[in-house]
């Protein structure tokens, strides 16, 4: 009697395990492929940096076409693994797919830039408005080497400002993000000790410092702390009116962070493929913290079920994001493409093929 | 007329077995998915467990630029601020279960006191992390100011405090519940041989519930372990091995919640998902030592 029961316990565990494998091998080997007919919604996701910009392009576009945007704001990593697992008609990233990410898909992706964004240095000293920096004393105060207010270095860049006697509580972000990447993207350019050590990422392994999470837990943690300095968005410090440091760029000016310097500092010449670093930009007026944001798209249109109209559909919603949706940067604050990207961005959306067939003339 | 009893009957027979099979079918179904849980953590970390292997746990730099992934700065952070908490809620925890489960048994204080405490259990986590952030940090800043240590206000023993709130409901209402199972015949001799209520308490409460205390305990261990929102907030996030309890650090779970979203690239990601895989298994062996030792009590 006792082994029968026992027996019967272990037929129960069957399915179960069964079950467990049918659910695992499923959520890994089940890449959904969402089909979409005709031209009535497009699917993307990505980067969180465009997304109040993008949400409002989105919308006049609805407005305009009766085709509806869903876009999906789940990080630039989510943006990349998504278009690369085919579920959405365009990715969104701030930093450029690398080398080894582009290997990594299963077929050519074109980079379109259709904003910048930039980083700001922001503090929290008492009684000390506006300060200047330059790269070096940044990465340095970031490597923990620079640890008081008053270190010579800042006082001669700050010749005048009475700076306090106070240890320098670095705050940097705690999640993986676009932000801190071109942070460490420009600190790599300025500093070779930074180049080496930390390097250039999402996430770094910071030599000092706390970690706080997004934007908005940087500048909670900032305004907390005195005698604090970290890095946010430009966008998040002008609209919460944050103190924000000039920054010597490579040519030797100090730079304000603003729209104009930020679009300035993008007039550069860019790679076919634009996938490009502007930090530590050459432009005499650019502010050297900038960056593009992307709209990724598969170069080739046809592949798996999608139709031409849907991938027409999305090449008509980039086209105008190029023109007609730039016009609508500025009022939020975001930096619009310089003439030098527009043109480059036209030339890489022309090269994307349906069949063979470009799908914008 | 007997057809249609026999209909009836066979009606209700049909009704009774479906019911049945249908609470089968979801109490399985809820096994299968922590099944599934388990395997898909463990497929998803296998490359990371190939390419790092035992390092993993004793390495000690976290560099996803360099490709290096040594958890222990997570481990211990995630160890010291759970004991910290424990440490500082068992003496509450155990004040407050002998104060509803002897002092107060019944009455409106009682139903007061168990309900806020009911209360503290459904706070969402968040919560407790903005109230940390605004009222804690700064008071932790200014002890460190008058103790001459880095005043960051976030760390270690932040975090531990806020953890310590947070797990005070799981074990209390295990202790009174434990405390209420001392048989009252036990306490009645006490009684008549002269002790005093406090000697009671420490001559056979104490004695007769302390397995079960020390569940209770456990299985808020178990409830620290894993806390991630309001830890992630107080922490401070540095990935830095802690020097002290005022030492900004990080826990298991509150890295996988910050990097997990931007995390490309195979090692990283599932260096992250193994991560994932070792704090599951822990607080599943965790809670399973606590309830074994839960089951015993009663039994006893």
């Amino acid at each position: 009697m006792k082994k029968n029961k026992s027996t019967n316990k272990a037929l129960y565990l069957v399915p179960v395990l069964v079950g467990a494998m049918v659910l695992t091998s499923w959520t890994t080997l089940n890449k959904a492929k969402v089909v979409v007919d005709g031209v009535k919604e497009i699917l993307g996701a990505g980067a969180t940096f465009p997304f109040p910009y993008y949400s409002k392009l989105f919308d006049e576009y609805n407005k305009k076409t009766g085709v509806k945007v869903n876009y999906q704001s789940i990080g630039s990593g989510g943006g990349i693994k998504q278009l690369q697992a085919k579920t959405v008609d365009f990715g969104a990233s701030d930093a450029p797919m690398s080398d080894d990410e582009m290997k990594a898909s299963p077929g050519p992706i074109v980079h379109i830039p259709t904003c910048l964004g930039a980083d700001v240095i922001t503090y929290n000293l008492p009684g000390v408005a506006t300060l200047k920096f330059s790269g070096d004393v940044v990465a340095d105060i970031f490597l923990g080497k620079i640890t008081k207010w008053n270190d010579k270095r800042l006082m001669d860049l700050n010749a005048g400002v009475k700076l306090p006697d106070m240890a320098i509580s670095v705050i940097h972000r705690s999640d993986g993000s676009g932000t801190t990447y071109i942070f460490s993207d420009y600190l790599s350019k300025v500093s070779p000790v930074w180049k080496t050590k930390p390097g250039k990422g999402k996430s770094l392994d910071w030599p000092t410092g706390l970690g706080a999470k997004g934007n908005e837990g940087v500048s909670g943690m900032i305004k907390q702390t005195p005698g604090s300095i970290g890095y946010v968005e430009l966008i998040y410090a002008i609209e919460n009116k944050m103190p924000v440091g000039k920054l010597k760029n490579k040519s030797g000016n100090f730079i304000d962070a603003s729209i104009q310097s930020v679009t300035a500092a993008g007039n550069v010449q860019l790679p076919p493929d634009t996938r490009v670093s502007i930090t530590d930009t050459d432009v005499k007026d650019g502010y050297p913290i900038s960056s593009f944001t992307y709209l990724l798209v598969y170069k080739t249109q046809n592949y798996d079920t999608r139709t031409e109209a849907q991938a027409k559909g999305t090449m008509d919603l980039i086209w105008w994001v190029l023109h007609d949706g730039q016009k609508l940067a500025s009022p939020l604050n975001y930096a619009p493409l310089p003439a030098a990207a527009v043109k480059a961005a036209e030339a890489n959306a022309k090269s994307i093929m349906f069949n063979n067939k470009a799908l914008i003339k | 007329m007997p057809n249609t009893s026999i209909k009836r009957i066979r009606l209700i027979n049909f009704t009774e077995s479906a019911f049945k099979k249908i609470l089968l079918l979801s109490a399985i179904t809820i096994v299968v998915l922590l099944f599934a849980i388990f395997l898909t953590l463990l497929v998803s970390s296998l490359p990371s467990i190939k390419t790092i292997g035992i390092s993993f746990f004793y390495g000690k730099t976290w560099d996803p630029v360099s490709d290096k992934y040594g958890a222990m700065p997570f481990l211990i952070g995630t160890l010291l601020t759970s004991l910290l908490a424990l440490i500082i809620a068992t003496p509450f925890s155990l004040a407050v279960g002998l104060f509803l489960g002897e002092y107060y048994r019944k009455g409106i204080i009682s139903t007061v006191f168990r309900n806020i405490i009911d209360l503290l259990a459904a706070i969402p986590s968040v919560i407790y992390g903005f109230w940390g952030l605004f009222v804690l940090v700064p008071l932790v800043r200014s002890i460190e100011t008058s103790l001459g240590v880095a005043p960051y206000g976030v760390g270690i023993l932040t975090s531990a405090t806020i953890l310590s709130i947070m797990i005070i409901p799981y074990s209390v209402s295990l202790t009174v519940q434990v405390i209420s199972l001392v048989p009252s015949s036990l306490k009645e001799a006490a009684y008549s041989l002269g002790a005093t209520k406090f000697e009671v308490i420490r001559t056979v409460i104490l004695p007769y519930t302390k397995s079960g205390i020390f569940a209770g305990i456990l299985l808020s261990l178990g409830r620290a372990l894993g806390e991630t929102m309001a830890v992630t907030m107080l922490i401070g996030n540095s990935a830095n091995l802690p020097t002290g309890i005022f030492s900004p650090s990080n826990t298991m779970a509150s890295v996988i919640a910050n990097e997990f979203t931007e995390a490309t690239g195979g090692v990283y990601l599932s260096a992250l998902i193994e991560m994932g895989l070792f704090l599951f298994l822990v607080t599943t062996l965790i809670n399973v030592i606590g309830r074994s030792i839960i089951k015993r009590f009663s039994i006893d």
